[in-house]
């Protein structure tokens, strides 16, 4: 990018900038730079396109000065060129900048004149040591999510050894008075062998007999009944997918909107699995889960979230190393979860765009899945109870103010339902 | 206290019994279908595996050089920096003043923009403040002056490490996006 307009626009205000800044710095003399200040810099300038240890857009730069002295025999002066302006630079003809532009896809840095010296020399004090990251409050962060789960384990299994040690007091106990009362010579109750056996006894009674057959058809056949009413629902259906994709730390913790990945959701019948393209909108920046996440992963979950990474960058096809696409790509197999017996009609666009349904009314919490699953029945009476309960926004909507007027009368109420629109005739789904 | 040895083992087989009948249901794999003939397409479902294509899935591409019906404009500027330059320089809005929807503009910039770009425009999106994806600029920033075309030239192809959004939106939704940027942006240099 040449920033030509913005050059000639500010040169004013930059000249006085380095007038000042010229001012500033003699009294700084040597500028020793401040790495807390050039990590909030670094962040804000130069991370979107600039990773300490790894190539991204540009290159990395760990270390950026002293291999920039080593090899290039480059100094702090070049830099500032560099970083405030290098479309310049590279005109101007320098060899290096020329060199580096052309490594990397001629992608033109964008120019920095807002950076003063002060600015540069922390970012570059930040590139040389960075600052290590503050553990202490993501160890914090793991212990508060931990801690439950723990001490309801403990208080468990408290409890059972607590019950298995009453249990083994009262044997004991038992045994011991036996044996006082075989030693006083107490002869010790026991149960008269000649009785009639219990079951005996309820053999021969027959109305016993018929109301316990009774009940037990019944419950029988209530288990039965149960059993045959829940084939063919897939609730809680929680397939193993070909890339473990976490829900929970997608739209969850990071607090993606459903529809930024799931776009089709809001123009077309279906709600789409999202191509590859859409996880590498972030997942170029993102080689690696925070050391945090990957804790968890491994510890609360069993799942290594690099790896699973990696594993999309596989089918992709992106060569990290190189930042490019390899065009080897191969589809990843994921596994249909929600899916509506042929017979129904179903479109996503109606509920979500039209109606501003939640994804969440049909889909659960996924923002608290780790795996996703089946939350709702997706059965036929489960569609006409939320069309019965459901209230239609007749609002701000012209077109239709005169059949919802009717309606309204009709069936005298001030909202009406989508069943009362029509959200129970056959013919709106079945076709 | 004499509880027959055998008593008990009948007892506890019936036990484990009942148990296995009722945790035979595995959330891994689909339920039964009564007689599915209703349930399972005959035609192709979306994304399905399918032999009749070489690539062995059911969704295709659009064959080389079709285009979409309706009101569709072909976008000339190439993904280069040249492309880039021209776009911004030339490139105006496809949307005249009475069809600008700030308010759509708003509910589609907030879910596909605002995660990173904050919903001010300022470069604060939650992945920002969360350290999740770093170094996105202020639609102020004044290196970048970014202009109507730039903005739309930009959401067309993706820019370093910012990818494509042509896919999720359409390109009157872009236009409406772009719109709404330039408000922000028109904000944020107040």
């Amino acid at each position: 990018m040449n920033h030509v307009i913005y050059r000639n626009l500010t040169s004013n205000i930059l000249s006085f900038g380095f007038i000042l800044l010229f001012t500033f710095s003699l009294s700084l003399n040597a500028q020793e730079g401040d790495p807390a200040n050039g990590k909030s810099l670094f962040n804000a300038n130069c991370a979107a396109c600039h990773k300490l240890n790894k190539p991204m857009t540009g290159p990395a730069l760990a270390n950026v000065e002293q291999r920039l002295y080593d090899e290039e025999g480059l100094d702090r002066e070049w830099i500032n060129k560099w970083i405030r302006n290098s479309s310049s630079l590279i005109k101007s003809g320098d060899p290096y900048a020329v060199k580096v532009y052309n490594e990397w896809d001629k992608v033109a840095m964008n120019a920095f004149p807002q950076l003063s010296d002060q600015d540069i020399s922390d970012i570059l004090a930040y590139t040389a040591a960075p600052p290590p990251a503050p553990v202490d409050t993501a160890a914090g962060q793991q212990v508060v999510v931990q801690e439950p789960g723990i001490s309801n384990e403990i208080i468990l299994g408290a409890l059972a050894v607590l019950f298995a040690l009453l249990a083994m007091a009262l044997i004991i106990v038992k045994r011991t008075l036996n044996r006082f009362a075989e030693a006083k010579g107490i002869p010790v109750v026991e149960e008269s062998e000649k009785r009639i056996p219990l079951w005996k006894a309820f053999a021969q009674n027959q109305f016993l007999v018929l109301v316990t057959s009774v009940f037990f058809l019944l419950a029988s056949a209530y288990f039965v009944y149960g059993y045959l009413m829940q084939v063919g629902i897939d609730q809680g259906y929680e397939p193993v997918q070909p890339i473990h994709y976490s829900h929970r730390i997608h739209a969850g913790e990071n607090a993606i909107d459903c529809k930024y990945c799931h776009s089709s959701a809001r123009v077309s019948k279906h709600s789409g699995i999202p191509s590859l393209n859409i996880c590498m909108n972030c997942h170029k920046a993102i080689g690696e889960v925070a050391e945090v996440t990957q804790q968890e992963g491994i510890n609360e979950y069993g799942v290594d979230y690099n790896a699973e990474i990696q594993k999309l960058y596989k089918a992709v096809g992106w060569d990290e190393s190189t930042q490019s696409y390899t065009g080897n790509t191969s589809p990843v197999k994921w596994v249909r979860i929600h899916n509506l017996p042929d017979l129904v009609y179903f479109n996503h666009a109606q509920h979500v765009s039209v109606a501003g349904v939640e994804c969440q009314t049909c889909h659960g919490p996924v923002e608290e899945m780790e795996i996703m699953y089946q939350h709702a029945p997706l059965t036929m009476g489960w569609c006409i109870n939320c069309h019965r309960e459901t209230n239609v926004n007749v609002q701000d909507n012209g077109y239709y103010t005169k059949i919802h007027e009717e309606l309204s009368k009709k069936y005298g109420v001030d909202q009406l339902t989508a069943a009362q629109m029509g959200g129970l005739e056959c013919g709106k789904c079945h076709y | 206290m004499h509880i027959n040895m055998k008593t008990l083992f009948t007892y506890s087989m019936v036990i484990v019994l009942a148990l296995a009948l009722f945790s035979c249901q595995k959330n891994t794999s689909r339920n039964y279908q009564y007689m599915p003939n209703m349930y399972e397409p005959i035609s192709y479902e979306a994304y399905q595996e399918s032999d009749a294509f070489a690539n062995g899935v059911e969704a295709q591409l659009p064959a080389e050089g079709t285009i979409p019906r309706g009101d569709f404009m072909p976008y000339d500027y190439k993904d280069t920096n040249e492309g880039y330059e021209m776009a911004k320089a030339n490139l105006t809005s496809s949307l005249d003043s009475t069809q600008i929807d700030y308010d759509r503009g708003k509910v589609l910039y907030e879910v596909y923009c605002g995660i990173c770009h904050g919903n001010k425009g300022a470069g604060q999106g939650t992945l920002v403040k969360r350290e999740k994806i770093l170094g996105v600029p202020s639609y102020a920033d004044a290196g970048r002056a970014i202009t109507t075309g730039s903005i739309y030239h930009v959401i067309y192809y993706g820019k370093n490490t910012m990818g494509s959004y042509a896919n999720q939106l359409n390109e009157e939704e872009r236009w409406q996006v772009v719109a709404y940027v330039e408000k922000l942006k028109a904000e944020l240099e107040k």
